[in-house]
């Protein structure tokens, strides 16, 4: 097959692809992959969803979903621009790796996994294992991304999204939460909380959701979150913000993002 | 080379040529579309925006191949045949368009969004232009336009006599909204031949090119190679001549990472697709110098051989004893501030094309001013000023820094070998590393007052990092000390300023050479020293406001114009209900807290202690036509429009008669630089000079009354007098060389005189003055600020024009939004449009303004200049408002969450 090659660059929505070139000419082969149309849209399957890899921000936004998808769909909404939501797509969030890929902890949230296909076999990974490091994937080079996979199981609750940055439009993540919870007789039955932009790669949270299941969905739950239940956090000191800020911001957005989550389940359960 | 894709185009069935993944944007603009403009090639300014299938996105991340068979929409297709869209006519009426780079873009994505919700909300609009950037208009007048689509009709026709006061539409705003305007990089005609430059990779090293022939024979479609070599002049240029130093090729070492040691230039799209990485360059990095701290280590290379310690120039003014009267105030506060690089971030890189004409050489490109460019030009070919031409075109935003030249003499040398047309545009990373931009600064002030709140004396001393090479580093050291008392009276004083080389891109003019970074640092000291007298923080300003007959900091003594108590006394109702509301909400102790701040400007107009003329002519052809020449560059502030209303009301004639010819070495007279906010000052004072001496020959052709009024129509002049009306037939009259019968050219130099050893004396012919109040909300737990409201209160002596000064006001108080909160150019970095953030929609306050009117003595009908005075109080203001929310003092600009946060957390840890 031609990714066989490592001359070849994947082109979908050009929207990391092209700010890469440095206005420089395109260098090498790239394959465009944006028309195939078979791997665009938000499919619904026995045991999970099937969002195929070209499916758009917008689309996702713009889709009707279940409530737990809503982290991801306000994530969706804060990616860039309204001109950036229109061509990025999905799989191209998770293949650039970056630590600020806003549409990673929404997924984490969801236990999403990775359907990679080669000429030869399709795998899948759990995203956890698909994001290796800092803009490293598990993608071999004749491996092509062809859908992110939501579990159906994954889709009780409600979720929430927040995302920090220096600037209202157009900002890279300072840090980034998207919370899932199951509110059951105003107890917290189930929990799933992931930080993006805090670490090489963005991770879930299990000290804070270990904390907080079985307890009732009430504020000083959400209040007695402190940085020992963030260990694994490792935020570095960049343009955009100190690491000892992000240390800080990272428990507030988690505690904030956890509120907005048993706002809407209150939301949920009584409206 | 190149295939056909076919689109939809503006409702046309259109093919178009490109390759498969050239970027949409180029495109378009190859098939000559140049409406869609490109800022930054990475999605990140939105110029470029375009509806494909009917989808909002930026141009310059969509492959030709994506595009083709698709619907494809840009601002060429907004209006028809019968005119502008409602949309349009909207922008017009707002003067929502200043330089208009932004406004094909925000169109686009205002029409769109018009689509689906034809009355939109305010949120609906900023979320649907959140990504296009402006850095002229700061939005305010975008959203006002878009919100009100077709409510409002235009406002008509300006009667004689009455264009000087009048909410004038911009005269040159058709072309800024219909798509038509041509910026630098549009008027590079298809076959012109492409320059590209190399350049250093490392902030400092020693380098030597190798066989540059055997690398041009290697490389089909390059003609040539240009080093410092071919230089036929010096190898030299500076917008202060004394102080040039600045080369055009770097010849052995090279001083900041991006200098340019050669250029590349042949066919178009052989030099376009180059990859330059196997060019022949040897290069061996030196240690750098990219601080204050690192210009003054000890044992450390100076930057330049010649000025040791890497001191370019020192300024200074002083008077009294200020040690002692420090020692002597009731209460005194000290303060040490620190600001970065900041970068202008016009959305139109640089760009432009010359050509040899015979012997003379023409340069097309964006530029602030034509004629210190057409002289350093012309040093650097050795030519005779006259045979270089400088026709600048459209400036899509300068900010100071297109006064420097730039991308202008790597293109006139080509050509001028070549004796071919040689055109370029600079990459947004090319244009954020190599061009200049704001001094960082370090700065410690001290400053006392008595029982009563007068201040006694400030101490104030500033270092500014000036990059590598001269620029404007020698006005920013000398403005500074001059302002750096602020708007106040202050008995002793000293301020002293140094600027050191550091091995950096240059720091140049940007909207207030260096006062900016002063007021942050005064301002807040006023603030604290008025706590610690226990007074109002703005009645201790109004306290110590300068008034009419007092001296400045430099002696100097003005009877009149002197505005900023009036100022201050419009921004009191405000100040006072913005004390009251903060109080209120912060009783609760929540999470997030209110505060209010003040910062103030005043500013001299022109340049410092120098010679600083205008030239501007005013004639009538034989069709009765006034022609205004006028070399004011218009970067979207809006000169042609100011200079046309000065024109008319002086002439005595309607303003829609008066014909504009814009700047051009050619046409139009020297009218100096567009900076120092000198033009509606210097500029229109000598358009009304001419304007005058232009009337005073017609009404001397008929005898008529000093009130006549005049009308030019159909190769006729009317002169409209109390008993009767008087006709001059021009087609019988005796016309000049250039075509005219009547003809005035007058000259406005401000009298200034030189200072001494002291910085005593006459800098300036003129100060404006303005005063803000910022009320915002603090995130107590994240450090994020959220700006609520911006109120202003700016005396420009007598409002030309107060739509444009409305657009000055917002574009240049957001430049400071950005600065107080967001920006920091790191060299080597921050390189981009995504990690240098600028404002964006989304980061306005809500603003209410305050015109006022203190009559200048020397300004054209009172007027005083304005455009670089709107920027300097919005910082101070802003900090103090975080620090009456919070307590928390933040030193080290910009304010972002985590410097915020920083210091609500030791003030939590003082406290």
């Amino acid at each position: 097959m031609l990714l066989s090659d490592d001359q070849w660059t994947i082109l979908a929505g050009g929207t990391d692809y092209y700010p890469g070139l440095r206005s420089e000419p395109p260098k090498g082969q790239v394959l465009d992959i944006s028309k195939l149309d078979d791997l665009r849209g938000i499919k619904r399957a026995d045991d999970h969803y099937r969002v195929g890899a070209l499916t758009t921000w917008s689309e996702i936004a713009a889709a009707s979903l279940p409530p737990a998808f809503h982290a991801l769909q306000q994530a969706a909404l804060e990616v860039g621009s309204v001109q950036i939501q229109n061509r990025a797509t999905i799989a191209g969030n998770l293949c650039n790796a970056s630590p600020a890929a806003d549409g990673v902890p929404p997924l984490l949230a969801l236990d999403a996994s990775v359907e990679l296909r080669a000429q030869s076999a399709t795998r899948v990974l759990t995203l956890q294992e698909f994001l290796r490091g800092y803009r490293l994937t598990a993608k071999k080079r004749d491996e092509l991304v062809s859908a992110i996979l939501i579990p159906t199981a994954a889709l009780k609750g409600v979720s929430a999204f927040r995302k920090l940055g220096a600037r209202k439009y157009l900002v890279i993540s300072i840090g980034m939460v998207a919370a899932k919870l199951v509110v059951e007789d105003n107890i917290i039955t189930d929990a799933a909380v992931a930080i993006g932009a805090c670490s090489e790669v963005a991770q879930r949270l299990p000290a804070v959701e270990q904390l907080i299941i079985g307890e009732s969905a009430e504020a000083h739950v959400v209040a007695a979150i402190n940085p020992s239940h963030l260990p694994q956090i490792k935020p570095i000191s960049d343009i955009r913000a100190s690491a000892e800020y992000r240390y800080d911001a990272a428990v507030e957005l988690v505690r904030r993002t956890l509120t907005d989550a048993i706002a809407s389940a209150a939301g949920v359960t009584h409206g | 080379m190149g295939s056909n894709i076919r689109c939809t185009l503006n409702g046309v069935d259109t093919q178009l040529r490109a390759e498969p993944f050239e970027r949409l944007s180029d495109v378009l603009r190859g098939n000559g579309l140049t409406g869609t403009k490109v800022g930054c090639d990475a999605g990140d300014c939105g110029a470029c925006t375009v509806l494909v299938n009917d989808e909002l996105v930026c141009a310059c991340l969509v492959s030709a191949a994506q595009a083709d068979g698709s619907s494809v929409t840009t601002v060429e297709g907004l209006s028809d045949d019968s005119g502008l869209s409602p949309l349009q006519q909207s922008f017009a009426r707002h003067g929502a368009a200043q330089c208009g780079i932004c406004t094909p873009g925000m169109l686009v994505a205002a029409s769109r969004l018009l689509r689906d919700s034809p009355s939109p909300t305010r949120t609906q609009v900023e979320d649907a232009l959140g990504g296009v950037l402006c850095r002229c208009t700061g939005y305010k007048k975008i959203i006002d336009a878009v919100v009100d689509v077709g409510r409002q009709t235009s406002t008509g026709a300006v009667a004689a006599g009455a264009a000087v006061g009048a909410r004038v539409e911009r005269l040159d705003g058709l072309a800024k909204i219909n798509g038509k305007e041509l910026f630098a990089a549009d008027t590079i005609p298809p076959d012109a031949l492409w320059l590209r430059l190399i350049r250093c990779p490392h902030h400092n090293a020693e380098f030597d090119i190798g066989n540059t022939s055997d690398w041009i024979a290697n490389h089909p479609g390059v003609d040539a190679v240009f080093t410092s070599d071919d230089i036929p002049g010096r190898n030299c240029f500076g917008v202060i001549p004394p102080f040039a130093d600045q080369v055009v090729f770097a010849e052995k070492k090279a001083r900041f990472k991006g200098e340019a040691v050669a250029a590349v230039v042949g066919q178009a799209a052989a030099v376009k697709t180059l990859d330059l990485s196997d060019f022949p360059v040897n290069w061996r990095p030196v240690k750098e110098a990219l601080s204050i701290a690192d210009a003054k280590a000890s044992g450390a290379e100076p930057v330049h051989s010649n000025r040791p310690d890497n001191v370019l120039v020192k300024g200074l003014v002083q008077r009294e004893d200020v040690a002692a009267a420090l020692a002597a105030s009731a209460h005194q506060v000290t303060g040490r501030y620190t600001t970065p690089f900041i970068e202008h971030a016009y959305i139109e890189p640089e760009a432009g094309f010359a050509r040899r004409v015979g012997d003379r050489v023409e340069v097309h490109t964006c530029t602030q001013t034509a004629g210190m460019t057409r002289e350093d030009l012309a040093a650097i070919l050795a030519l005779p000023q006259e045979n270089v031409r400088v026709i600048p075109t459209a400036v899509g935003g300068g900010f100071g820094s297109k006064l420097d030249l730039s991308i202008q003499p790597f293109l006139c040398l080509a050509a001028w070998h070549l004796n071919k047309a040689v055109g370029a545009v600079y990459s947004r990373i090319e244009s954020m590393q190599t061009t200049t931009k704001r001094h960082p600064s370090e700065i410690e002030v001290g400053i006392g007052c008595d029982q009563n709140g007068q201040i006694t004396g400030m101490d104030f001393y500033g270092e500014f990092n000036t990059g590598a090479y001269a620029s404007w580093g020698p006005t920013v050291a000398n403005r500074v000390p001059i302002h750096a008392s602020g708007p106040y009276f202050i008995p002793a004083y000293r301020a002293h300023s140094v600027a050191l080389h550091t091995n950096t891109s240059p720091a140049g003019a940007f909207r207030g050479f260096g006062v900016p970074q002063a007021a942050i640092a005064v301002e807040s000291a006023i603030d604290r020293l008025a706590d610690a007298a226990g007074v109002d923080r703005l009645e201790f300003r109004l306290i110590n406001a300068l008034q009419n007959g007092q001296p400045t900091v430099t002696g100097q003594t003005f009877h009149k114009g002197v505005g900023i108590k009036e100022c201050l006394q419009a921004l009191q109702k405000a100040w006072d209900k913005a004390g009251h509301s903060v109080t209120a909400y912060n009783l609760d102790c929540g999470r997030f807290r209110k505060g209010r701040g003040l910062g103030t400007c005043w500013y001299g107009c022109g340049n410092t202690s120098l010679a600083n003329p205008s030239t501007i002519k005013i004639a009538v052809d034989t069709s009765a036509t006034v022609q205004l020449h006028q070399g004011a560059i218009d970067l979207g502030q809006g000169a042609n429009t100011v200079m046309a209303q000065i024109a008319a009301d002086a002439l005595g004639a309607e303003l829609a008669g008066i014909s504009l010819k814009s700047a051009d070495t050619d046409i139009t007279p020297d009218a100096g630089k567009t900076s120092a906010s000198r033009q509606t000052f210097v500029s229109g004072n000598a358009t009304r000079l001419a304007a005058l001496e232009l009337r005073r020959t017609i009404l001397r052709q008929v005898n008529a009354s000093d009130s006549a009024v005049l009308v030019f129509r159909d190769g006729v002049i009317y002169v409209e007098d109390t008993a009767q009306t008087h006709r001059i037939e021009l087609s019988g009259l005796e016309q000049d060389t250039e075509g005219y019968v009547f003809k005035a050219v007058e000259t406005y130099d401000p009298p200034t005189t030189d200072l001494d050893d002291n910085g005593q004396g006459k800098p300036y012919a003129q100060y404006g003055y303005g005063a803000q109040m910022v009320e915002l909300t603090v995130d107590m737990q994240l450090g994020c600020v959220k700006l609520d409201k911006l109120v202003t209160a700016h005396d420009v002596g007598r409002a030309i024009n107060p739509l444009l000064i409305e657009g000055q006001i917002e574009g240049g108080a957001t430049q400071g939004i950005g600065m107080a909160l967001m920006e920091e150019f790191i060299p080597g970095k921050a390189e981009n449009l995504h990690d240098y953030l600028i404002p964006t929609i989304g980061d306005i306050p809500e603003f209410e303004h305050h015109i006022i009117e203190v009559e200048d003595a020397e300004g054209p009908y009172g007027a005083k200049g304005l455009g670089e005075h709107v920027l300097i109080p919005t910082a101070p203001a802003i900090l103090n408002a975080i620090r009456d929310a919070t307590g928390a003092q933040v030193c080290d600009l910009p304010a972002t969450p985590d410097k915020v946060l920083a210091a609500i957390k030791s003030r939590q840890v003082e406290a």
